[in-house]
């Protein structure tokens, strides 16, 4: 679902026709029909923006046929816990007083507060925990949220076990009967009528899932950008996960919730990343009231049971590999030195904050954010206002040359003369000129080796940022300012090779695996200390250096291996392949059948036994372990608790802490649909991230007047033969040719109901933007009907812009920001539009017709 | 069995190559014709930098310049196959488009200028410290530290290493340039 995987994923998706080949049942839950849905034993085409519905309509039909897996359920699951009694969910009424009365429920958790737009959580967490404690312990500041939220890595437990459980999962506060009260209403048939679908595709896809899991069997759902591009994003994902629980198939051969990720390293930039919220190793940035000190922040940050009770052990050692001897036990090893966030610092806001004239320096290394961001002309008027902007990418993008050529010269809103931008653009190297890993979408880190020098001025990006920072070093050197001490102390010394004095990338990568009190390379996050007598440059990946082996570029032939090929590559933690899998044995430790034994207890070697992986799970901890009272950390967690990283070792069907829009998925309509919330009062998600703003005007949505100006779904969306914002694909010669020109897809009824000719151009039209687009008509996009409502689909490429081989309209200059407030992701995947004949207008007639469009839809300009 | 190439055609297939598809049908032209990849000087393995299934790559190179990239069949992963992207990626590597000098845009300018490497980096180093010096926030409203620049935007990642990652945040942590971001929120 929401993955397009035989076009994004060509060379993965072998591996599902491979198992289809073996016998096993593949369906194809999207929008489109697409080159995956041609593989699959069932497409089942429904409205974008609708994935919580169809899912929560899953949960409804196992908890209805009683297909769950019981015993994996109530052992490694939060199913048992019971939940605060005064938490009300979003089918009891009055919990949002404002709401007039309607039949439909108001659609909110308690703790909505309609000034802050946001929640108390106080009431979401375990029934026995205090308010503070049971909420997650963060900083429960509204001005935070993903990993700083109420606490991301969970709350404080006693013992690391729930207060209140109940085995039997009847009582009436237990999780499981909320999971089940909660998704009552999603029937079949009401889930149809907002997908539109047949109730018998949602019952179908729901039997084959059933029929295929259980201790015998299990099933994968694989998704990728199409449930991520939302403003309920994480939702989407706790919706399947809840599936997945339910069923039994996470942390086992052949399960599992597969992201499918898109860059080479977006995996690995997220592990050790460039994200403003965390440090490598997901460990939250320091927030100002996690000071004064380092123990506070630890306190305020990681519950104490778990292996997040070693976060001032993960904490240490990295401020540890950062300033070397500088860090010291009195200055709690320069905790102060580390900035701190208390806002939203995310591209979309700090392009936001460029806009109000707050911006004075931008980097873009490897991104195109004037095609590849939402609303891509607010992108270009915010660069406009940036003191200075340097590029690092193959060939200048359309965002290196904004100042010159972009849509708004030709309809002569700006004048290059009016822009004081100063630009750098600076050659990067390529994959092939330089060492490094790439970290792949199963979090499989790979190493690449340089094949040769890149030429000229071409550098790779370790070089360029080193040398950057020794240039400012040195002309910050003698500064008495306290402000850049941080700068000064930092270790900063790498050995250097080749003809351009690249600096060894494996000498980074010894950093980041981490040293012990006499230097030698670390082989396990088990091993790091809090008393700074240890570094680490990313906790989750110690080990990658284990005993001097450089783990990622190891590449034993995968003839010589079994098919967990655990000689090829290296994965965080461990080298784990299939995360939590403890839980592919039963709580005894036995494999849960002999067909999908995995990982199993060897009671005669006194330890895990498994088929080729590591143990996610200490390896020597028996599957009858049961924790002091006082027990702290890892210690905490019993033999028969698979999901170490929470406090409590289960898996979370129920959130009570870290996600900020509800502990349990609920169905909203989008920013822009064409169509109300049937199931509640509360339209969209009430915690969506807007900015209301003259240059990001949204359209009318639902009920509202002027709705039926967009009157069309939109959707943007990847093709096979480029690659994101173009500036690796349109620079290809093969690759423009083989998709040379922006085009869209509309279905047979739609062409004839606007007048559009395959072939010939259309133009698409919404509160941002006016572009043009060939047009293919194809009834691979089917009208659907949805609450009696023939509804119909654009969809549209995004890759294409000024600059390259081939060049055209870039369809994210339809989109608006409206994002996800767990993750700061915008709503690619859903807008409204509408849809007619011919080019658009050239000049500023291209305006005007925009323009006119927010005249009729009642838009202030 | 070799038969003599000046036999005629029908009598070396019916000799040797019954469908007409090995060497039978091939000219002395054909015959001649090699892959690229036997000249080359080395190969080496590496990872396709398009999407996230990291398909192995076989890197050709001859005379210190890339001359084919072909999928890696010991690759677990991809077993030597490539998608479109990853079979052109030798064309990304030697694209027309591709640019090798720093280029610099003056203020209000209306062209780009040529400037060295090292001056680039010596500028945007001074740029860096003076944004970093005029929007530098020491701490909040109610005195608690804050030790950090909004004024300077980080974005891109997920198509660099994660060594190179490591050193961008490393650093922009230290300067307090806190705003990084790349496309995996995007």
């Amino acid at each position: 679902m929401g993955s397009n995987m035989a076009e994004q994923h060509p060379v993965g998706f072998q591996w599902v026709l491979e198992a289809k080949e073996r016998g096993a049942k593949f369906i194809h839950v999207d929008p489109r029909f697409t080159r995956t849905s041609a593989m699959a034993d069932l497409h089942v085409p429904i409205r974008a923006g609708t994935d919580i519905a169809f899912l929560g309509g899953i949960v409804n039909y196992i908890l209805e046929h009683d297909a769950w897996f019981e015993d994996y359920v109530r052992h490694y699951t939060n199913a048992p816990v019971i939940i605060k009694r005064e938490f009300h969910d979003t089918e009891d009424q009055g919990s949002y007083a404002d709401v007039p009365p309607d039949l439909r429920p108001a659609g909110l958790f308690s703790g909505w507060n309609p000034d802050d737009l946001a929640y108390n959580v106080d009431t979401w967490g375990y029934a026995g925990t205090s308010v503070e404690l049971g909420a997650g312990k963060s900083e429960q500041q509204a001005d935070v949220s993903g990993e700083q939220a109420h606490g991301a890595h969970g709350m404080e437990l006693e013992h690391g076990e729930p207060p209140e459980l109940d085995n039997t999962m009847r009582d009436h506060h237990c999780v499981l009967q909320l999971v089940r009260r909660h998704f009552a209403r999603y029937t079949p048939e009401v889930v149809a009528g907002i997908c539109g679908c047949s109730p018998d595709h949602l019952i179908a896809v729901a039997q084959a899932l059933c029929e295929n899991s259980g201790r015998e069997r299990t099933s994968a759902i694989a998704y990728s950008v199409g449930w991520t591009h939302h403003t309920i994003s994480v939702q989407n994902i706790r919706a399947a996960s809840i599936v997945q629980l339910l069923l039994g198939n996470i942390g086992r051969p052949g399960g599992g919730l597969l992201a499918l990720r898109g860059h080479a390293n977006i995996q690995g930039s997220t592990d050790i990343p460039t994200l403003y919220n965390i440090l490598p190793g997901y460990i939250p940035m320091p927030h100002p009231v996690s000071h004064p000190t380092l123990d506070h922040f630890v306190e305020l940050n990681g519950p104490s049971t778990g292996a997040w009770g070693n976060l001032k052990s993960y904490m240490v050692s990295l401020m540890k590999a950062w300033w070397g001897e500088a860090a010291t036990p009195e200055n709690d090893f320069c905790f102060d030195h580390l900035p701190c966030i208390n806002g939203d610092h995310s591209h979309y806001a700090m392009m936001m904050r460029a806009l109000d004239g707050g911006l004075k320096g931008m980097f873009c290394v490897g991104q195109n954010p004037t095609v590849g961001s939402a609303n891509t002309k607010l992108m270009r008027l915010a660069l406009a206002k940036v003191d200075w902007l340097v590029i690092r990418d193959f060939q200048p993008t359309e965002t290196a040359t904004f100042w010159k050529d972009s849509p708004e010269h030709d309809s002569g809103e700006v004048r290059t003369e009016d822009i004081q931008t100063e630009v750098f653009f600076l050659p990067c190297a390529a994959h092939t000129e330089k060492d490094g890993c790439f970290t792949n979408t199963q979090r499989l880190l790979q190493w690449h080796e340089q094949a040769c020098e890149p030429k000229d001025d071409c550098r790779s990006d370790l070089h360029w940022v080193y040398y950057l920072g020794k240039a400012i070093r040195e002309k910050l050197r003698g500064s008495e300012d306290p402000a850049d001490r941080a700068i000064l102390e930092l270790t900063w010394d790498y050995p250097v090779k080749g003809a351009h004095r690249e600096p060894d990338a494996e000498a980074v990568l010894r950093e980041i695996n981490g040293t012990g009190p006499d230097g030698n390379l670390l082989a396990s996050y088990e091993e790091l200390k809090d008393d700074g007598s240890t570094t680490c440059g990313s906790w989750i990946h110690c080990g990658i250096y284990g005993d001097g082996v450089n783990k990622p570029a190891r590449k034993r032939p995968r003839s010589e291996q079994n098919w967990i090929a655990q000689e090829w590559g290296w994965s965080w933690p461990k080298d784990v392949r299939i995360l939590y899998n403890r839980a592919s044995a039963d709580p005894a430790g036995r494999p849960w059948s002999e067909r999908k034994r995995y990982v199993w207890w060897d009671p005669d070697q006194g330890q895990w036994a498994s088929l080729g992986d590591s143990p996610d799970f200490p390896g020597d901890k028996s599957p009858d372990f049961v924790p002091d009272s006082d027990a702290k950390a890892l210690e905490a967690i019993s033999g028969d608790k698979p999901f170490i990283l929470h406090p409590d070792g289960r898996a979370w069907m129920y959130a009570p802490s870290g996600i900020v829009d509800g502990p349990l998925p609920t169905h909203y309509e989008p920013q822009e649909s064409p169509f109300k919330n049937v199931l509640y009062r509360q339209q969209k998600n009430p915690t969506r991230q807007l900015f209301s703003r003259p240059e990001n005007p949204y359209n009318p949505s639902g009920s509202d007047p002027g709705a039926d100006v967009f009157p069309f779904v939109l959707s943007t969306y990847r093709l096979t033969e480029h690659h994101t914002a173009g500036g690796m694909s349109r620079s290809v010669p093969y690759l423009a040719e083989l998709a040379p020109e922006m085009f869209c897809e509309v279905s047979p009824a739609l062409a004839q109901e606007r007048g559009l000719t395959h072939g010939d151009w259309a133009t698409i039209v919404t509160a941002r933007a006016a572009i043009e687009a060939r047009v293919l008509v194809t009834q691979r996009i089917k009208p659907l009907t949805v609450h009696g409502r023939t509804t119909h689909l654009v969809g549209v490429p995004f890759h294409w812009g000024g600059v390259g081989i081939v060049t055209g309209d870039s369809g994210n200059e339809l989109l608006s920001v409206a994002l996800d407030n767990n993750a700061h992701i915008a709503e690619y995947k859903v807008a409204t539009c509408d849809i007619r004949p011919g080019r658009r207008p050239r000049g500023r007639g291209r305006l005007e017709l925009v323009e006119e469009y927010r005249r009729r839809a009642g838009i202030a300009s | 069995m070799a038969v003599p190439q000046r036999l005629p055609p029908v009598v070396r297939q019916l000799a040797s190559d019954r469908l007409g598809l090995a060497r039978a049908a091939q000219t002395k032209r054909s015959r001649q014709l090699k892959a690229r990849i036997v000249d080359a000087d080395r190969v080496v393995q590496s990872i396709c930098p398009y999407c996230a299934v990291g398909c192995g790559q076989r890197v050709y190179v001859k005379d210190e310049r890339v001359i084919q990239i072909e999928g890696d069949p010991d690759s677990p992963v991809s077993r030597g196959r490539l998608c479109p992207k990853g079979a052109a990626s030798e064309a990304l590597v030697n694209s027309p488009k591709r640019e090798s000098r720093v280029k610099y845009r003056r203020a209000g300018s209306s062209d780009w200028e040529y400037i060295s490497l090292e001056q680039a980096t010596d500028m945007i180093a001074e740029r860096f410290i003076k944004s970093r010096r005029e929007s530098w926030e020491q701490e909040d409203d109610e005195g608690h530290p804050l030790h950090r620049t909004l004024g300077i935007h980080f974005l891109g990642g997920a198509t660099l290493d994660s060594e190179e990652n490591y050193l961008i945040k490393k650093f922009f942590c230290a300067a307090g340039a806190l705003s990084i971001e790349n496309q995996a929120r995007i």
